[in-house]
């Protein structure tokens, strides 16, 4: 074996799983010991390394805090296994939008990513795949031509080398600042899952907290396989929205994992504790028998 | 603003209507004497107007915004009724209801069977009612798809009218999943293999719109407007402040010739003077011929080289 290529490995996933630390809170630059997290919904506080110790599912209430694309995928891809897409895409301020490329610097030297999203191929349980994983710290994961690019060209890669694709979604809608361009990436991406499953290709759809406005109505909808977090907004209008339009309040859970499970479009709602897992099964599922490219 | 601009023409047309209408009436005896009388204020008062109808070519984004939502716009059977013949009405998406906010079904273009689909509005407050102001459930989205698919079947081309504020945010719409099927229609249109050509007729506000035009070639109507979001959602959202709207409009770059310069949008269809509402068949007359010929080019393509066309326009767009 080539020793080099070794070194590169081992190198990658060291700056991997540093990124997957940074973004567990574990290695923040300014960490200062005792540093604590609060559950956003009971607000129950602990330290960041109990909170890693639970994959950041509140210990008291169950409660799933969203979390950091590279730490996600340091949750699902097998260790050695990571291997970035497209790192060097970043989003422009098409719109010529004022104050929009400071907003862009800021968001991405506070959570080190070049956009919202960050692609990959790894493996999952031994079985090679492209994931992808919008990150809800930037721009609260909205989609803008950054996002719509590296989705669609993730796609493609998958398509090209017969790779089943996982997408993890968690996003505000469009991004506004980037108008109609962010709109048009809905059909970009949308367009590319369709010829991507017309190959036979399998797109698993991994819907988390919160998954709304243009990325619900495009590639996050249209999994072969759908799978929520639990209690996961998920939902094309936002719920305020909805309210002054129909001028009533709406029911308690409404638009959550477990009401879309009820109505029809999720397949399952899994907790995070069970994801590798249940990935893993569902792409075993789809691979015996059938060969795929590495 | 266009909306002061066209108060006073509208009172002056109806001012030369009604002169023109006392001239006519008038005794034709005593003619000569009337005519001393109404010839001058008419020739000033049509004077005025066309001096206040000119100064329309240079409109604000804001202004085209006003147009775009005129009342007075042509509306989906309008089209159907002037630019097809034929038309036969299909409804219902076969899983759950009728939402009439969307219309379609086969008609002839210049004798060659077509779909036709679009948002529809209505032209008065009670229609707008009716048809939810042109925003559809999930339900028009798949009877639109519906109808596509069939298109594809039995090898019509497509064309789609688009109008709409966006799809309605209401809660059975979002429990029978709006999301889920405007991206099934975002999807299952990039792969048709018929022509497929989308009209933005007036306002063409987000994923509602667009869950109707994923199409080969997009034609805007000059003072139509397309855009993420409306002008007011999108300062609500960026400024928490609706009523900067105006200053979203010339941000967000919605209008026709915006889109044109983007490469997002292939031609752009002139408007009579102050807005289509003054004059219908002018603006059929110059939509006719461009739909003509791009339908006539599209059909020279097969459709594998269609559905490729329409994914590379999308793919492009952006980085
Ligand atoms: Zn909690």
């Amino acid at each position: 074996m080539d020793v080099g290529k070794i070194f590169a490995v081992g190198s990658r996933e060291r700056m991997f799983q540093l990124k997957a630390r940074r973004d567990a809170g574990l290695d923040s630059p300014r960490w200062q010991p005792p540093h604590y997290f609060t559950c956003k919904k009971c607000e129950r506080r602990a330290t960041r390394q109990t909170w890693a110790g639970t994959l950041y599912v509140c210990p008291n209430c169950g409660h799933h805090q969203p979390i950091g694309g590279y730490y996600r995928l340091s949750m699902v891809l097998d260790h050695g296994s990571f291997k970035e897409l497209d790192a060097d895409v970043q989003g422009e301020n098409v719109l010529d939008f004022p104050g929009y490329d400071e907003k862009l610097d800021a968001q991405r030297a506070k959570t080190g990513l070049s956009d919202a999203v960050v692609t990959a191929t790894g493996k999952v349980g031994g079985v090679p795949v492209v994931a992808a994983v919008l990150d809800s710290r930037f721009f609260m994961g909205s989609m803008g031509t950054a996002v719509g690019e590296k989705i669609t060209r993730a796609v493609e890669f998958a398509a090209k080398k017969e790779l089943p694709l996982i997408i993890f979604s968690a996003s505000g809608g469009a991004r506004m600042q980037e108008g109609i361009f962010s709109l048009m990436q809905m059909a970009k991406t949308s367009a590319a899952i369709q010829r991507f499953q017309a190959k036979g290709g399998l797109y698993i759809s991994y819907l988390t907290h919160p998954t709304t406005g243009g990325v619900t109505a495009s590639f996050a909808s249209l999994g072969d396989i759908t799978l929520a977090e639990p209690d996961a907004l998920i939902g094309f209008a936002g719920p305020r929205v909805i309210e002054q339009t129909i001028g009533q309040k709406l029911p308690k859970g409404f638009q959550h994992a477990e009401y879309l499970l009820d109505h029809g479009f999720v397949d399952q709602v899994v907790p995070r504790g069970e994801m590798k897992a249940t990935l893993t099964r569902i792409l075993k599922l789809h691979t015996q028998g059938r060969k795929h490219g590495a | 603003m266009i909306k002061d601009i066209l108060k006073e023409v509208e009172e002056l047309d109806a001012a030369i209507t009604a002169a023109r209408d006392a001239a006519l009436a008038a005794d034709p005896a005593d003619e000569l004497m009337g005519n001393e009388h109404t010839a001058p204020d008419l020739e000033a008062m049509e004077a005025r107007r066309d001096q206040l109808l000119n100064s329309c070519t240079e409109l604000t984004a804001a202004d085209r915004v006003f147009l775009a939502r005129h009342q007075g716009r042509p509306r989906i059977d309008e089209y159907i009724d002037v630019l097809f013949t034929d038309f036969f009405e299909q409804r219902g998406d076969r899983q759950c209801r009728e939402d009439p906010s969307i219309l379609g079904g086969i008609a002839r273009y210049k004798g060659l069977p077509v779909t036709v689909i679009g948002h529809r509005k209505g032209s008065n407050t009670e229609e707008n009612l009716r048809y939810n102001f042109g925003m559809p459930g999930p339900e028009g989205y798949r009877k639109a798809l519906r109808l596509m698919k069939q298109a594809e079947k039995f090898g019509r081309p497509i064309i789609t009218f688009i109008d709409t504020p966006g799809a309605y945010p209401g809660k059975e719409a979002e429990e029978r999943g709006q999301g889920e099927a405007i991206a099934r229609n975002l999807a299952e249109m990039s792969g048709l293999t018929v022509p497929v050509i989308s009209i933005v007729t007036g306002e063409g506000s987000s994923g509602g719109a667009l869950g109707l035009g994923v199409a080969n070639r997009i034609l805007m109507l000059e003072n139509a407007v397309y855009s993420v979001l409306s002008p007011e959602g999108f300062a609500s959202i960026l400024w928490k402040d609706s009523s900067r709207s105006g200053e979203a409009c010339d941000i967000m770059k919605l209008t026709a010739h915006d889109l044109q310069q983007d490469g997002i949008v292939e031609e752009v269809i002139p408007e009579p003077l102050g807005g289509a509402q003054r004059d219908h068949k002018a603006l059929f007359t110059a939509l006719d011929a461009a739909l003509e010929r791009h339908l006539t080019q599209l059909c020279k393509l097969g459709g594998k080289a269609l559905a490729e066309q329409r994914y590379k326009k999308y793919r492009q767009i952006g980085l």
